[in-house]
């Protein structure tokens, strides 16, 4: 029986010719990360169980980016317990206040993931780098002690579902109205402990950005990863990011896959994700006008130059609603820089929005954006849960940062077609 | 090795968030992280919950964030094991991690109400209702997982 693309790497990565679903294996890293969430308790564990080294300083990712520029005083103790690990260490790839973007965002950006690669995090959207065609998830604290201590991991070999993508999307169809629409079809648990694995026609009209987004969601279905085949326009964005070799993985043809679900791009529309779960989808236009108080564009999911390019052109001349707020975050400093070059920050602040520094900040109610009691917010996040932004009586819509901007304009949700 | 506890019954998905909500990730203190324990969903938790209590939930629980301080809080508000129907997988492998006791055992899970008395034989698997007289089978951990809980966690098994 022949593999899937991610059995493909972890047999790789484990030195093994052939691997199989269910089957446990230990595998070599070629990247391991924390956030100054999850560091800390990682360092913790580390230092608890004896271990005087890390096993290579040019393999592991501390990024500040939850809590910062800190919030708190606590928050600001937990950096400085990392800061003081990344010294001590000499770990290459620290990012700190004036470099550091939000990880998923940063990471591919700088060229530290590429295809083929193993990865795993700290931190439940690490599956993001599934879009490179690298194999990576997200894990906890401890088993982030180990990968730091060994460079390896146990995994147990997933099954697959294997997602085929055709057709073109229409105009304000972007990755995340596919990701969300593909957790509405199968559910937050319909790939759990499995691989989503994307491939098809329809990639050819994916960008970079659209497959990023995609790929960072496939947690929000359980699964273990998000992979997509690697093409040209995958070579293409890590052509001058990426210096070393790296390896494409193709899924062999008999490859076992547990079943197969086809999205054809043509027929989606902007897609909305009610409260309080992600699974809970529906088109634009299919449902009554929801009033919203604030608008929140950025994150991990949706905060890259290609997103803020989105909003830009939908809020371009344009003022946001009198009663609602608007909170834009460039996820990393080069998208910011590249916000200001284009001329999108003067449009932002000129439509009435706040731009931000970098930071996870809102998406997870960390700060920077924290809902109140009955408040609601369209955000371009994604998560939705129970008092994730803010207040446990807030609401939280997830969609595309076209319609979070449309939105905004109209302070309601909005389908971006009407505010052309 | 047996516990036995008091059990507290949720639904399914109950997600990272509302187990210890993200405003409180700003700590590394076991019993802080418990003191706002569930308190998204139910605020009486902190308040009920006695040492060696069980919870009880549905599909997919702990779904959403990696924070092992979910296990932590869990583990440090006195839950002794979760017992649900279907756990998330990024959850799973923490809460074995740091040695908080969980099994899957959808007949438990269905069956067991809020309140009931509920004892745990994890060498056998086998849950027992005492309220309602019932008996449950859950699955055995894999043998890769069992060299890893009676070593003491991940760190002890690789060291």
């Amino acid at each position: 029986m022949g593999m899937t693309m991610t059995q493909k790497i972890l047999a790789d990565h484990a030195g093994l010719e052939s691997v199989k679903a269910g089957q446990l294996i230990n595998a070599r890293l070629d990247m391991v990360l924390a956030n100054d969430i999850t560091a800390p308790v990682a360092i913790n564990e580390f230092e608890k169980a004896g271990f005087e080294s890390v096993f290579d300083n040019e393999k592991i990712a501390l990024v500040m980016d939850h809590f910062t520029p800190n919030k708190d005083i606590k928050a600001a103790q937990q950096c400085l317990k990392t800061r003081i690990f990344a010294r001590k260490h000499n770990i290459k790839h620290f990012y700190d206040v004036g470099n550091m973007g939000v990880e998923h965002a940063l990471l591919p950006e700088q060229g530290i993931v590429a295809a083929g690669e193993a990865i795993i995090g700290a931190d439940s959207h690490t599956c993001t780098y599934g879009a490179l065609g690298a194999f990576s998830t997200g894990m906890g604290s401890t088993d982030i002690a180990a990968g730091m201590a060994t460079g390896q991991a146990w995994f147990k070999i997933p099954s697959a579902i294997r997602v085929v993508l055709t057709g073109k999307p229409g105009k304000y169809v972007s990755g995340k109205d596919v990701i969300l629409h593909l957790i509405g079809m199968i559910g937050v648990d319909g790939a759990l402990y499995k691989s989503l694995e994307f491939m098809g026609d329809g990639l050819a009209s994916l960008t970079m950005e659209d497959r990023l987004c995609i790929s960072n969601m496939a947690i929000e279905a359980g699964a273990k990863n998000g992979i997509f085949m690697v093409d040209d326009i995958t070579r293409e964005y890590m052509n001058g990011r990426v210096s070393r070799d790296y390896k494409v993985f193709e899924p062999d043809d008999d490859a076992e896959y547990e079943k197969t679900v086809e999205i054809d791009l043509s027929e989606l529309k902007p897609t909305v994700a009610f409260p309080h779960l992600p699974e809970n989808t529906r088109e634009i236009g299919t449902f009554d006008p929801v009033r919203i108080d604030q608008v929140v564009i950025g994150s991990c999911t949706n905060g890259r130059i290609e997103d803020m390019a989105t909003a830009a052109e939908i809020l371009r001349g344009k003022h946001i609603a009198q009663d609602v707020r608007g909170i834009v975050i460039p996820a990393t400093q080069t998208v910011y820089k590249e916000c200001i070059k284009r001329g999108y920050l003067d449009i932002f602040i000129d439509a009435g929005c706040v731009v931000s520094t970098p930071t996870c900040g809102p998406c997870l109610g960390g700060y920077m954006g924290i809902l109140a009691e009955g408040e609601k917010c369209v955000a371009t996040t994604n998560r939705n849960f129970v008092g994730r932004m803010g207040h446990v009586d807030s609401e939280i819509y997830l969609a595309s940062p076209a319609v979070a901007a449309a939105s905004a304009i109209t302070g309601y949700i909005t389908d971006p077609k009407e505010v052309e | 090795m047996k516990v036995n506890g008091s059990a507290h019954k949720y639904g399914d998905n109950v997600d990272t968030d509302v187990i210890i909500p993200a405003r409180y990730l700003n700590t590394q203190d076991h019993k802080e992280l418990a003191s706002h324990c569930m308190e998204d969903i139910d605020k009486d938790f902190v308040n009920s919950v006695n040492d060696g209590d069980i919870m009880v939930a549905g599909y997919n629980f702990g779904c959403g964030s990696s924070r092992e301080h979910a296990p932590i809080a869990i583990k440090a508000s006195g839950i002794s094991c979760v017992i649900a129907k279907t756990f998330a997988r990024i959850f799973y492998r923490n809460a074995i991690n740091i040695g908080l006791a969980i099994l899957e055992c959808p007949d438990a899970a269905e069956n067991i109400k809020a309140g009931d008395k509920i004892e745990v034989d994890f060498e056998t698997g086998v849950i027992t209702n005492v309220t309602r007289g019932e008996e449950y089978k859950a699955m055995p951990f894999p043998e890769f997982i069992n060299n890893i809980i009676n070593k003491g966690g991940l760190l002890n098994s690789i060291k």
